[in-house]
C-alpha cells in the first residue's frame, strides 16, 4: 500500500474518474466557461475596455476571470463528491489519501487550464490582443497550480460545513492573494514585453507558493477527510 | 480546574501595573519626537500590538500543528484563543497606524505592503472564525480550524513579499530603512527603553489574556458537555 506504483495507480484512477465523469456530463466545464465569458462581458462594460485602457488591465481581467471560474469549479467538484456519497466511497478505498488529494487537484487543474485554453483565444479575438506568448502560458500553468492546490484542500473543508456555498471564496481568496498578485504582475509583464529580469521575481514567487502549498496541503489533507 | 489559579491572579496584577507604567513612560519619560510631535507616541503601542498580532497567529499555527499531531482538545482551545486575541491586536495595529498616518502621510490609508498584509491577515482570520462557526461537530471543527490556521499563517509572509515587490513608504524604525520611507526617525535611548518596555508589557498582557481565554474555552466545553448530559 505504501509503494510508489500503487500510489500512482490510485492517483491516475482518481484523475481518470473525474475527467471521465466530466466528459459525460460536461456540467462543470460548461458552467465554468459560460461564467468566464460572462465575467469578461461584464468587465467590458464595467471598465470600457478600449484599446488604450486595455493594455494595462488585460492581465487583471484575465486573472479575475480565472480565479472566479476556478472557484466555481472547485466548489462544484467537491460538492458532487459529497452529495452523492462518492467521497465516502473514495475514502473507503484502501489507498493513500494523499493520492486522492493529488488526483482531485490534478483534475481541477486540468479543468482550469481547459477554461484558460478556451478563454484565451476568445479574448484575443474579441479584443484584438495577442495572448499567445510562451511565458504567459507558463504563468497560467504556475498560477493555476497554486490556486487549485490550496483550493482543492479548502473546498474539501468547505463542503463539510453548514455554510458551504458561501464559505469557499471567503476561505480561499485571502490565502490565494499572493498567487493572484504574482500571476497578474507576471502576465502584465509579458504583455508589455518587459525584460525577463523584471518578470523573474514574480515567477519565483509563484513557484515558491506552488511548492509550499502543494506540500502542506498534501500533508494535512488526511486530517481534513478523516472521520 | 474551577478555582482561578493563584499565578493567574498575580499575572493580572503584573500586567495591569505594567500597562499603567508603560502609558506613563510613553507620555512622561520618552522625549517628544522633533518633527512629528505628539502623534509619534502612538508608535510604542502600535508596534507592540503588531508584535502581539504576529505572535498570536504564530502561536495559533503552532498549536494547530500540535493539535493535528496529538488530537487533544486543549491545543485547539489555545489555538482559538490565540486567533481571537490576534484579531483584536491586529485591529488595534491598523487603527493606531491610521491615527499616525493621517498627519504624517496625509492619508488614513495607503496600499503599502505592511498595511495591505495586515488587512489580508485580518481577513484570513475572520475566515477562520467563519469556518469554525459553520461546523457543529467539535472534533471536526478543531481539525479544520487547525488546518486553516496553518495554511493562513503560511500565506501571510508570501502575501507580504508579493506586495513588497511594489515600492513601500512604510518606515522601518528597527533595522535598515528604505530611502523612500516617509515618517522615519531615529530612536533616542529613552525612546528605545520605552519601546522595549511596551513590547514586554504587551507580551505579558498577551500571555495573561491567552490564559483567561483558554480557561473560558475549557469552561464552555464543560457547559456544553453538561447540557448534552441533561438532554440525554
Amino acid at each position: 500500500m505504501n509503494g510508489f506504483a500503487p500510489f500512482m495507480r490510485a492517483l491516475s484512477a482518481v484523475v481518470w474518474k473525474d475527467l471521465r465523469a466530466e466528459w459525460r456530463s460536461r456540467e462543470l466545464l460548461s458552467a465554468m466557461l459560460v461564467f468566464a465569458l460572462l465575467v469578461i462581458l461584464i468587465f467590458n462594460f464595467a471598465l470600457e475596455l478600449e484599446s488604450s485602457v486595455r493594455a494595462n488591465v488585460t492581465a487583471g481581467v484575465l486573472w479575475v476571470t480565472f480565479t472566479f471560474a476556478g472557484q466555481l469549479g472547485l466548489n462544484r467538484s467537491m460538492a458532487v463528491e459529497k452529495d452523492r456519497g462518492c467521497l465516502d466511497g473514495l475514502l473507503l478505498a484502501p489507498v493513500d489519501r494523499a493520492a486522492i488529494y493529488l488526483g482531485k487537484t490534478l483534475a481541477n487543474w486540468v479543468f482550469m487550464l481547459l477554461v484558460a485554453v478556451i478563454v484565451l483565444p476568445i479574448y484575443s479575438v474579441l479584443y484584438n490582443t495577442n495572448l499567445f506568448i510562451p511565458g504567459l502560458l507558463l504563468t497560467i500553468l504556475l498560477g493555476s497550480e497554486g490556486y487549485v492546490a490550496v483550493g482543492t484542500l479548502l473546498s474539501s473543508m468547505a463542503v463539510q460545513a453548514r455554510t458551504r456555498d458561501i464559505l469557499l471564496p471567503i476561505l480561499l481568496f485571502p490565502v490565494a492573494i499572493p498567487v493572484v498578485i504574482a500571476a497578474v504582475k507576471a502576465t502584465g509583464g509579458y504583455l508589455q514585453g518587459l525584460d525577463i529580469t523584471e518578470i523573474l521575481p514574480w515567477l519565483n514567487l509563484l513557484i515558491t507558493y506552488d511548492v509550499v502549498f502543494t506540500a502542506v496541503a498534501f500533508m494535512v489533507f488526511d486530517s481534513v477527510v478523516e472521520e | 480546574m474551577n478555582a482561578k489559579p493563584k499565578l493567574l491572579t498575580v499575572m493580572d496584577v503584573i500586567a495591569g501595573v505594567m500597562f499603567v507604567t508603560a502609558v506613563a513612560l510613553v507620555f512622561f519619560y520618552a522625549p517628544l519626537e522633533r518633527v512629528m510631535g505628539l502623534v509619534q507616541k502612538v508608535f510604542y503601542f502600535h508596534v507592540a500590538s503588531a508584535w502581539i498580532g504576529m505572535l498570536a497567529f504564530a502561536v495559533a499555527a503552532f498549536y494547530g500543528v500540535l493539535y493535528l499531531v496529538k488530537k487533544d482538545a486543549r491545543y485547539d482551545r489555545v489555538e482559538l484563543a490565540a486567533v481571537e486575541i490576534g484579531i483584536v491586536f491586529a485591529f488595534i495595529t491598523i487603527v493606531t497606524g491610521s491615527i499616525w498616518a493621517r498627519p504624517i502621510w496625509n492619508a488614513w490609508w495607503t496600499w503599502d505592503p505592511r498595511l495591505t498584509t495586515a488587512t489580508v491577515m485580518e481577513l484570513v482570520y475572520f475566515a477562520y472564525l467563519m469556518l469554525r462557526s459553520g461546523i457543529e461537530e467539535p472534533e471536526r471543527r478543531a481539525r479544520f480550524g487547525a488546518v486553516y490556521a496553518i495554511i493562513g499563517f503560511l500565506s501571510v509572509p508570501l502575501t507580504f513579499f508579493s506586495i513588497r515587490l511594489f515600492r513601500t513608504i512604510h518606515p522601518v524604525v528597527i533595522g535598515s530603512n528604505d530611502p523612500g520611507a516617509e515618517g522615519a526617525f531615529d530612536m533616542t535611548p529613552k525612546m528605545t527603553q520605552t519601546f522595549m518596555f511596551s513590547l514586554l508589557t504587551f507580551t505579558v498582557g498577551f500571555v495573561t489574556l491567552l490564559w483567561h481565554r483558554v480557561r473560558l474555552g475549557a469552561l464552555s466545553d464543560k457547559v456544553e458537555q453538561l447540557k448534552l448530559k441533561l438532554q440525554s
